[in-house]
């Protein structure tokens, strides 16, 4: 069944701008609720930072807790971004077109809040900057460049410099149809920020050149930016579980996985909440729903690897360790859990094609494998810290406190607020991107029949 | 000279305006196309354009690959602390930065290459209309006053909608 509409632009226009132009009681209201989470997360590192680390559920041995299981969480969803809109575009699949900017903001979003958890983690905020860029330069003390502390840094900056600026490239010519559609300090603001855009064959050219060299640009940026997480853990001689070196591509695919479920989980919100269903329909979450099997078998396979090259080793402390994680309350429910929502619930459902264009079963499937996802980090993180190892004499365990679990639900209230602000400000949909698609897939004749340019998925 | 917008609402009759400007001894390089979403390149017969975005990326590249090995070698020099035994310069955890910084120096030039070769910030604005983002197709151009009227005719008759003059 072929589901594509053909609107007016000044249709496209006024439906993706309905927030940006106009925005419902509901959205002030959410983002208000939103906003008291957030600072209440901000008030709770305001109380660790006055009274140190000791407020957190931290202690030896285990001095890696929801902070940095955080971290590599957000890490990872800011993947959804590079990974639709980058190799989409490269690969030039049609269905791509409503999804790219979400997905793209999702990444500058995920990757700003993932990036405060190293610097809050730290306890003294201010002493990161020590670690991370040049010390003193009257002493002439400098940075320790054989440390994860200067390549995180140095990865995070490149891909949410790279990720920003795609965005905005992407923004001008929608920013035009704005400055176009509103009057007064507004009107002003947007011709500011268009800079003049016209619509010249010659600007769009260029825009369409640059989607694809910066998507080919990024694309390297974004697997080096979760390989080199995965080598925070990797380089850490002392830690069992963290030797494996596949450790940077099972990383990656991991934030694959989640990202992509995440930017399904948004559009569906996106659907609801704003009444796009013109613009996302169900084709969108069947294609995306193949191309999440497909995902989260290479990274099931990952994982596969990853515990099998444990238990090959027969090391008595690797086999220990694994115990731990599978067997041991309370990590095993956590480890089942963790399987089942990441893989084992989501994708037979998503081999069905009735799932696949059920909104409400997509919604739930793409949860459950962040649920599973973050709790991957979890059993990553904190069993391997919690066991004694040669350099670490103690055998703990670790319960987070009501610090960190504010901070971890402030980061959800965050993400989904700033979308929410960026929503009011800017089309979270590219008006331009569908307009092309939508002109592109008109009917050409072939023989006696008429067929759309560019096939849509069926 | 007088600047001239010629609004289209079909794209049909946009390619006809643009043959027939050109029929008119109007050549393809006098008039410019505005739309509010990409053609394909020719769609209305307009100049193909030519640009050297490509440059940009690389000049990039090597400008960040070159600062990253600055700063790697000379910080390191400048503090030389032994660390685990390893060597100062110490090249496998060197390349990570130093690629960072590569990648960082291409996309920067990209998008400077990005807003340079697109002729933005265009501060000259020119003649323009809200309807083009609205789905209209506009064609302008520069003419002596005297031809104004010819050309004024020749948009109307291919279905121009409306006719904008300005003098300048």
């Amino acid at each position: 069944m072929q589901q594509r509409v053909t609107l007016p632009h000044r249709q496209i226009n006024a439906d993706l701008l309905n927030v940006t132009l106009k925005a419902p009681l509901w959205w002030w209201i959410t983002v208000g609720i939103l906003g008291i989470f957030v600072l209440l997360a901000f008030l709770s590192v305001s109380f660790m930072v006055n009274k140190g680390l000791g407020v957190t559920g931290l202690n030896r041995p285990v001095m890696w807790g929801f902070f940095i299981v955080d971290f590599v969480f957000w890490i990872g969803i800011s993947h959804a971004g590079v990974m639709l809109s980058a190799i989409l575009r490269l690969s030039k699949a049609e269905w791509r077109r409503p999804a790219t900017r979400a997905a793209e903001v999702l990444t500058v979003l995920s990757l700003l809040w993932a990036a405060l958890h190293p610097v809050v983690h730290a306890g003294r905020l201010w002493r990161v900057l020590y670690w991370a860029f040049p010390y003193d330069f009257s002493r002439g003390l400098w940075i320790n460049v054989r440390s994860p502390l200067v390549w995180d840094p140095s990865a995070i900056f490149t891909y949410l410099t790279g990720s920003t600026l795609f965005v905005i490239v992407a923004l001008i010519p929608d920013l035009a149809v704005l400055r176009d559609r509103t009057t007064g300090l507004r009107h002003q603001i947007y011709s500011l920020m268009a800079m003049g855009w016209r619509g010249t064959p010659r600007q769009w050219k260029l825009q369409i050149v640059a989607g694809f060299l910066l998507s080919a640009l990024l694309l390297p940026v974004f697997v080096s930016v979760h390989s080199i997480v995965s080598w925070d853990f990797a380089v850490a001689i002392s830690v069992e579980a963290w030797h494996v070196t596949i450790f940077a591509p099972y990383f990656v695919i991991g934030a694959v996985h989640s990202g992509v479920s995440a930017v399904v989980t948004m559009m569906i919100l996106m659907r609801w909440l704003f009444g796009w269903h013109a613009y996302i329909r169900e084709e969108h979450m069947d294609a995306l729903g193949k191309l999440l099997i497909v995902i989260a078998t290479a990274w099931l396979y990952f994982f596969f690897l990853e515990f099998s090259f444990a238990l090959f080793s027969q090391e008595s402390q690797e086999i220990a360790l694994r115990e731990l994680q599978v067997f041991t309350w309370p990590w095993w429910p956590l480890f089942v859990v963790f399987i089942i929502a990441s893989y084992l619930f989501p994708v037979p459902m998503w081999l069905s094609r009735r799932v696949r264009r059920n909104w409400v079963l997509m919604f739930i499937t793409s949860l459950t494998v962040n649920v599973g996802m973050w709790l991957e980090r979890l059993i990553i993180v904190i069993p391997g810290l919690a066991r004694k190892t040669p350099f670490n004499f103690d055998w703990g365990s670790y319960s987070p406190s009501i610090i960190e679990i504010t901070i971890l639900v402030g980061g959800f209230a965050f993400v989904f607020m700033a979308l929410l602000l960026f929503a009011k400000v800017f089309p979270l949909i590219p008006l331009f991107d569908i307009k092309e698609g939508q002109t592109l897939s008109e009917d050409i004749k072939i023989g006696r029949r008429s067929v759309p340019a560019l096939r849509v998925e069926e | 000279m007088t600047q001239m917008l010629g609004l289209f609402k079909e794209e049909e009759a946009a390619a006809t305006a643009t043959e027939a400007l050109q029929q008119a001894g109007h050549g393809n390089e006098t008039f410019d196309i505005l739309t509010g979403s990409p053609y394909p390149e020719g769609a209305f017969g307009e100049a193909e354009p030519k640009h050297r975005l490509y440059v940009f990326p690389l000049m990039g590249a090597v400008a960040g690959f070159s600062v990253g090995l600055l700063l790697m070698t000379a910080t390191q020099a400048a503090f030389p602390l032994v660390v685990g035994g390893k060597p100062i310069l110490s090249i496998p955890a060197m390349l990570i930065p130093m690629y960072e910084g590569t990648m960082l120096g291409a996309i920067l030039f990209t998008v400077a290459g990005i807003i340079f070769e697109s002729r933005l910030p265009n501060l000259k604005g020119g003649l323009y209309d809200p309807r083009i983002t609205e789905g209209y197709i506009g064609i302008t151009m520069h003419v002596p006053a005297e031809t104004a009227p010819s050309v004024e005719q020749i948009l109307k008759q291919a279905g121009a909608e409306d006719v904008l003059q300005r003098e300048g």
